[in-house]
């Protein structure tokens, strides 16, 4: 059975720096907590910055608003996709890879001088992107930058100092583990939340390497010393490293998903070696995924395309779909071993709902599979994303899976980053409880408000659509839809920013006696190594409305996409 | 969150093996249908494509539109341009126009040239919507057969700098 981390001395250290956390019994090295603290004070910077930018352009493209001028629409556009796309859920990520190969491994933090290092590359890369960006009006060539748009040489430079810094940080993981592992910190295999970690750092490395393949050429291309680059070439590359970043997110985001669930209800994975081959899955079948961004470029043939779309065999959406299921199975197993046993959804009911993990749990994965995940794989198809490339069903998309999905998972962690390893009261807990839902919602009539719009026509990254009259009037519904979604969104976004600051600035340092911030004084972690193999298979604990579940998502998947190929039918031939 | 025991290799629960083989099902389907349409169906993505330079690509453009002009369009003072049936037509690209304007007759095919001469542009033809990228260098052709007829917008849907929301073209479709 599992076992929290004894509490016993590190003797080989050279010299022990860290604290026994009450609430986990984990060690806390010192260097660690400072990592993880500066690295998510500056992801909350860019996500403060990212969210006003995205106040501005979502009140652009609400038509009856109509914002900003074209200019300042496109350059606050490049800004807000940096910020949030990149800066933010890197920023995130890197402190969840110090935590997870430290803290979680009960072993101290091998590397921290390095860690240091790569954090200050990312901190000066990213802040000089958005001076750049707001400097310089040749800057503003959307986060992903094609070539030949040129932009200031800084603007690539600080795209390569970000991401060299991410590439330390990410070795400095792998340093922490091997350490860990030699020193015999912990024995038998990684924890799975460790594991999902893991392949998340590994997709890193080849993304940011490929990241570099793409942007090294463009500096030296800006300061005028490559004179030819090929803009098909960059796309790929530059893809290579654009698409492969949000599966890094997506592995992160799922770790943290376990991370949560067990967390707030004491969950015991169902079956570790069907969620560690799901993540392995990822790993080997995801970057293929690349792809879905070259659809429709020249030069490329059908089987390319239909062999890199499909990843392989769909094999990275089967990973994401047996995640799907173990993850509310192994919450409706621990919720029915605690007796909430009535019908098939009893378990749900009685579920935390009022617990801000939980609510950031289950949002998070609402929107990421039901809107996001769906709706991804269909325009990723090869045949119908000439219906969806560059319209606004895109960031309909990625807005579910990466704000939606992402975001809300990562928000809903802080709030238990910020008694555990701040080590500060959390404030406005009745804000808390309700941010995860204002937030979740307001991003879902965002993106069902592209995704409209989108299949109606309307172009993205674009400052008025409306101008040659070739959409119809019903896209000004769409349009507003995203407008108040956004707004929404936005409240949800300010109510998160308020939580952290007022919890982290004001009150003394305190240290954590509970785990669970509202509902109740258990400690769910504890709790799940309780859980014993038999009593998750007793017939009653068995994971019924889950399947249930499922099959009702299959169904939904089914219909999005089989009604794509009908209205791909419907328009002219083209081959 | 916590380590795993230390044998944890077990056999699939019931329900798991269910899911993972109805999902596995779907996945092998996702994956049929894409060759299924590229023999089956009538819309598929082009993969024509030929090297370019903007000089030789400009060229061309500038030859058909002398050989087929039959008029100008009111509005923006461009040619337009009639080619006939099962031609080679060609469409340029540029900071921020589409040029020139064609007119197709509906039912007929055409092999439709693009190509850019600055940056990369994104081809949106509404409300028809069908959407191809554009890159400089690159002369991408699509056959393509005009079902319904009418006037048809070509947005610009890749961002091309500043002016890139004023970059629309137009394509006529008459019966035949």
């Amino acid at each position: 059975m599992a076992t929290l981390a004894p509490t016993t001395p590190w003797t080989s250290a050279a010299k022990d720096d860290y604290r026994v956390c009450g609430v986990t019994t984990l060690k806390v090295d010192m260097h660690t907590e400072r990592l993880i603290i500066a690295n998510a004070v500056m992801a909350v910077v860019c996500l403060l910055l990212g969210g006003i930018a995205a106040l501005l352009i979502a009140l652009t493209r609400w038509q009856v608003f109509h914002l900003l001028p074209a200019n300042w629409f496109y350059r606050l556009l490049t800004l807000h996709g940096i910020d949030m796309l990149v800066a933010w859920i890197v920023f995130f990520e890197m402190a969840g890879l110090h935590f997870g190969s430290t803290a979680l491994l009960n072993a101290r933090h091998a590397a921290p001088k390095l860690a240091w290092f790569g954090f200050i590359l990312m901190t000066v890369g990213g802040l000089m992107v958005n001076g750049v960006v707001l400097v310089d009006p040749n800057s503003s060539v959307m986060f992903s930058a094609y070539v030949p748009l040129k932009a200031h040489p800084l603007f690539y430079l600080s795209y390569i100092l970000f991401a060299v810094g991410a590439l330390i940080t990410v070795i400095t993981f792998f340093i922490n583990i091997v350490t860990a592992k030699r020193e015999g910190r912990f024995s038998g295999s990684l924890p799975l939340v460790v594991f999902g970690l893991m392949t998340a750092a590994i997709l890193a490395v080849y993304t940011l390497l490929e990241g570099a393949a793409a942007i090294v050429p463009a500096f030296f291309w800006s300061l005028g010393i490559l004179k030819n680059y090929d803009p098909g070439i960059y796309r790929n590359f530059f893809w290579g490293f654009g698409h492969p970043a949000q599966q890094v997110n997506l592995a992160a985001m799922v770790a943290i998903w376990y991370a949560l669930a067990q967390m707030t209800t004491g969950i015991r994975p169902v079956n570790e070696k069907f969620s560690r081959l799901a993540f392995i899955l990822y790993l080997f079948f995801i970057n293929l995924g690349s792809a879905h961004h070259l659809l429709v470029d020249p030069g490329l043939s059908f089987a390319w395309k239909a062999v890199n779309t499909s990843y392989a065999m769909y094999l990275a959406v089967l990973g994401s779909m047996m995640h799907a299921f173990s993850i509310p199975a192994a919450i409706e197993i621990a919720q029915r071993a605690k007796g909430h046993n009535k019908g098939l959804f009893g378990w749900l009911r009685n579920a935390p709902w009022g617990e801000p993990g939980f609510a950031a749990l289950i949002m998070s994965m609402i929107i990421f599979g039901w809107i996001g995940g769906v709706t991804g794989v269909t325009i990723g198809t090869e045949q119908i994303n000439m219906l969806a490339h560059n319209t606004m069903r895109l960031p309909g998309h990625f807005h579910a899976t990466v704000v939606g999905g992402t975001t809300t998972a990562f928000m809903g962690f802080t709030y238990y980053v910020i008694p555990l390893i701040f080590r500060k009261e959390l404030k406005l807990k009745s804000w808390a409880k309700l941010q995860p839902y204002v937030f979740g919602f307001g991003t879902i009539l965002v993106s069902l408000g592209m995704i409209t719009s989108g299949l109606q026509g309307v172009a993205r990254r674009h400052w008025d659509i409306t101008f040659t009259g070739v959409v119809p009037g019903t896209v000004n519904i769409t349009l507003a839809i995203m407008g108040i979604g956004a707004l929404i969104a936005v409240t949800g976004g300010i109510m998160y920013i308020t939580i952290v600051l007022a919890s982290i600035l004001t009150g003394p340092r305190l240290e954590a006696e509970n785990l669970l911030l509202t509902s109740g004084t258990n400690n769910p972690l504890l709790e799940s190594t309780k859980l014993t193999d038999e009593m998750m298979e007793r017939p009653q604990n068995q994971p019924k409305g889950t399947l249930v579940l499922v099959f009702a998502f299959l169904v939904w998947f089914a219909i999005y996409y089989l009604s794509n190929w009908w209205l791909l039918g419907r328009t002219w031939f083209i081959k | 969150m916590l380590a795993p025991e230390r044998t944890w290799w077990k056999p699939l629960g019931r329900m798991e093996k269910t899911w993972l083989t109805v999902a596995f099902v779907w996945c092998i389907f996702l994956t049929i249908m894409m060759p299924l349409w590229y023999f089956m169906g009538k819309q598929n993505v082009p993969t024509e494509t030929y090297r370019t330079t903007t000089e030789a690509y400009g060229a061309k453009v500038n030859a058909f539109v002398d050989q087929y002009t039959v008029g100008k369009d009111a509005a923006t003072g461009m040619p337009i341009v009639a080619p006939p049936a099962g031609s080679d037509i060609y469409l340029r690209a540029m900071k921020w126009q589409w040029y020139p304007v064609l007119q197709l007759e509906q039912g007929e095919t055409y092999r439709l040239h693009i190509s850019s001469m600055d940056l990369n542009h994104g081809f949106s033809l509404q409300p028809v919507n069908i959407n191809l990228q554009v890159l400089p260098g690159y002369d991408y052709v699509a056959t393509i057969v005009p079902t319904t007829n009418g006037d048809f917008t070509i947005v610009c849907n890749e961002y091309c700098d500043v002016g890139h929301h004023t970059m629309a073209g137009k394509v006529i479709v008459v019966k035949k």
